[in-house]
């Protein structure tokens, strides 16, 4: 029964390229696997717009959209059919050709970087065996895009957008990229499917083996978190969409679908990013405690994505902008040290796995924490005081 | 494969020639990330995955960002009149015909060329190219680690700000 559930997807695209005759069956696997990834996500895209006008709504203590449907359920919609039948305006002195690729060279590297995630047991669209290295190879894509749009819409909010956006991108590519640093060199492999491996079994027969329940784990998932907000340019790092300064950098020319384009590959990165991080420090699709292992491994997944959009959607309505200046020094005083030092500590956790007398456990996890927590107090306590800045205190006006 | 491999080298060719005739600089650019994404597939084909994805994080994620910005910062991006012009063309010439001379003699005298049955082991596994990394070719590795710190640092250096310039609050 089990089994049934579990390999339900993979099971119907076999019995789907089975029934095909046999020279179409190489071409239809790969594009049944497209086809899935594309709608899976594309109406996750939908449900997540709705959640978060609606979560957002919540936030800000008002009802948010709930005129269209039962509930306002039927509002992605809305939203897809105005975004559809919009006029499509380009702007004279726009570089016409870059401003008509911009927005699909934005979504096409996104959507390949899907190609590589495990979104199951036995679901994976291609395991390449440097698949983590393929995930950020499509990424860095994503930042020739962005100077593209602001580039070629001949606009100097546009431009300007674009320069931030991808300043900040490759700043927070660098702690993003070393934070999974840590997972392959104990796993030593770049195979998702290999890292997801590595997470199955029990600490003491309950608790799931993620990384994430190491010290290093838990410092490296964090700081892939912060990066990973900066690099989908999600608040509190949307300063390249920052409409109080540059209306909305680098999209300010686009309106109509090419808009639309844009706003499902922000989103469609984020998702994306996200199932990296359940890959790489949530064990995949590997269930939290060994009582829930009968739920099929696909749940799992998406169970874990759906929290991780609630999270993204929490930290918007909670977190103000952070400055221009701040963020730099954030990635690269602050984020680079700490993930770099953080290697280390995993190193010293891989060596002392053989450690076997009365309380090593206990030893090495307090340890590894310590090694990480003293230089993150340290470090955040000297860029403080160096900026003058010390704990404050707000009074609300009486 | 065959068929793949026709398709990038076309990709990878016209890139390149696009690079080289295109009047706009930002286009030029532009053209030659394409052309460093075809070379990539390439690799692809023939089985060099790792190489591949770091021809594309590299190149087209780090290099091709470093010359549009370049190209910004340096000169205005619409140069005015017809194509650049390379004015004294015969040394030109005869630098292209001696590199692309060396290049095939190289690619001649290598081990592909000579006994192709050698290398023909498709997918060179990461953990293989890492090994070799950390094992036989540790010294260039370090020599290169070495070279990138010190470029750093001196690229730090250069946007230090002046000490006489007023720090601003």
């Amino acid at each position: 029964m089990f089994e049934l559930f579990d390999q339900l997807f993979v099971n119907l695209k076999h019995a789907v390229v089975g029934a095909l005759p046999e020279g179409w069956q190489v071409l239809a696997s790969p594009l049944i696997s497209a086809a899935a990834i594309l709608g899976v996500f594309a109406s996750l895209f939908a449900l997540t717009v709705l959640v978060e006008r609606k979560g957002l709504g919540r936030i800000q203590n008002r009802p948010g959209p709930n005129r269209v449907g039962p509930a306002g359920l039927l509002q992605p919609l809305a939203d897809f059919i105005k975004a559809l039948t919009k006029e499509d305006i380009v702007p004279v002195s726009a570089d016409k050709v870059l401003h008509f690729l911009a927005p699909v060279v934005m979504l096409a590297p996104v959507l390949l970087a899907y190609a590589v995630l495990p979104f199951g047991r036995n679901m994976v669209a291609v395991d390449f065996d440097a698949g983590l290295l393929f995930f950020f190879a499509a990424g860095a894509c994503v930042e020739l895009a962005v100077f593209m749009a602001g580039w070629s819409s001949h606009n100097k909010f546009s431009l300007l957008g674009a320069m931030r956006a991808i300043a900040q991108m490759i700043s927070y590519e660098l702690p993003l990229i070393l934070a999974t640093l840590g997972v392959v060199m104990l796993v030593g492999s770049l195979s998702l499917v290999d890292i997801v491996a590595s997470q199955a079994g029990h600490h003491w027969g309950w608790l799931a083996r993620w990384w994430v329940f190491t010290p290093w784990g838990l410092a490296a998932f964090v700081i892939f978190l912060i990066a990973a907000t900066a690099e989908s340019n999600r608040a509190p790092f949307d300063l390249p969409e920052g409409e109080a300064e540059l209306v909305a950098g680098h999209l300010v020319e686009y309106s109509g679908f090419k808009y639309a384009i844009f706003f499902i590959a922000e989103y469609l990165g984020l998702f994306a990013v996200s199932a990296l991080a359940i890959t790489l420090f949530l064990g995949g699709w590997h269930a939290p405690v060994a009582a829930l292992d009968w739920l099929p491994s696909w749940f799992w997944f998406g169970a874990k994505l759906a929290g991780f959009i609630v999270f993204f959607i929490w930290v918007r309505g909670t977190l103000p902008r952070v400055r221009v200046d701040h963020l730099m020094g954030f990635a690269w005083k602050f984020l680079l040290p700490l993930v770099l030092w953080n290697l280390v500590v995993a190193a010293v956790w891989w060596y002392s796995r053989g450690w076997a007398f009365a309380g090593a456990g206990i030893l090495r996890w307090v340890g590894c924490a310590a090694m990480i927590l003293i230089p993150y107090s340290l470090l955040g306590r000297a860029l403080y005081t160096r900026h003058g800045l010390g704990p404050r205190t707000y009074r609300l006006a009486a | 494969m065959n068929t793949a491999l026709l398709i990038f080298s076309t990709i990878t060719l016209a890139g390149a020639a696009a690079a080289m005739t295109l009047r706009n600089l930002i286009h030029c650019a532009l053209a030659g990330a394409v052309a460093f994404l075809g070379l990539a597939g390439l690799f692809l084909g023939l089985g060099a995955e790792f190489v591949a994805f770091g021809q594309v994080l590299v190149y087209v994620g780090a290099v091709a960002i470093l010359i549009v910005i370049a190209v910004l910062l340096t000169r205005p991006a619409r140069v005015a009149g017809e194509s650049p012009r390379v004015e004294p063309w015969l040394p030109g010439v005869g630098i292209g015909v001696l590199v692309t001379g060396a290049l095939v003699a190289m690619v001649k005298a290598s081990l592909v060329a000579r006994s192709p049955e050698a290398v023909s082991s498709p997918a060179a596994p990461v953990k293989a190219i890492g090994e070799q990394l950390m094992t036989t070719y540790v010294l260039p590795l370090e020599v290169l680690g070495l070279l990138l710190t010190a470029a750093l640092i001196g690229a730090v250096l250069l946007a230090l700000r002046d000490p006489g310039e007023a720090r601003r609050p």
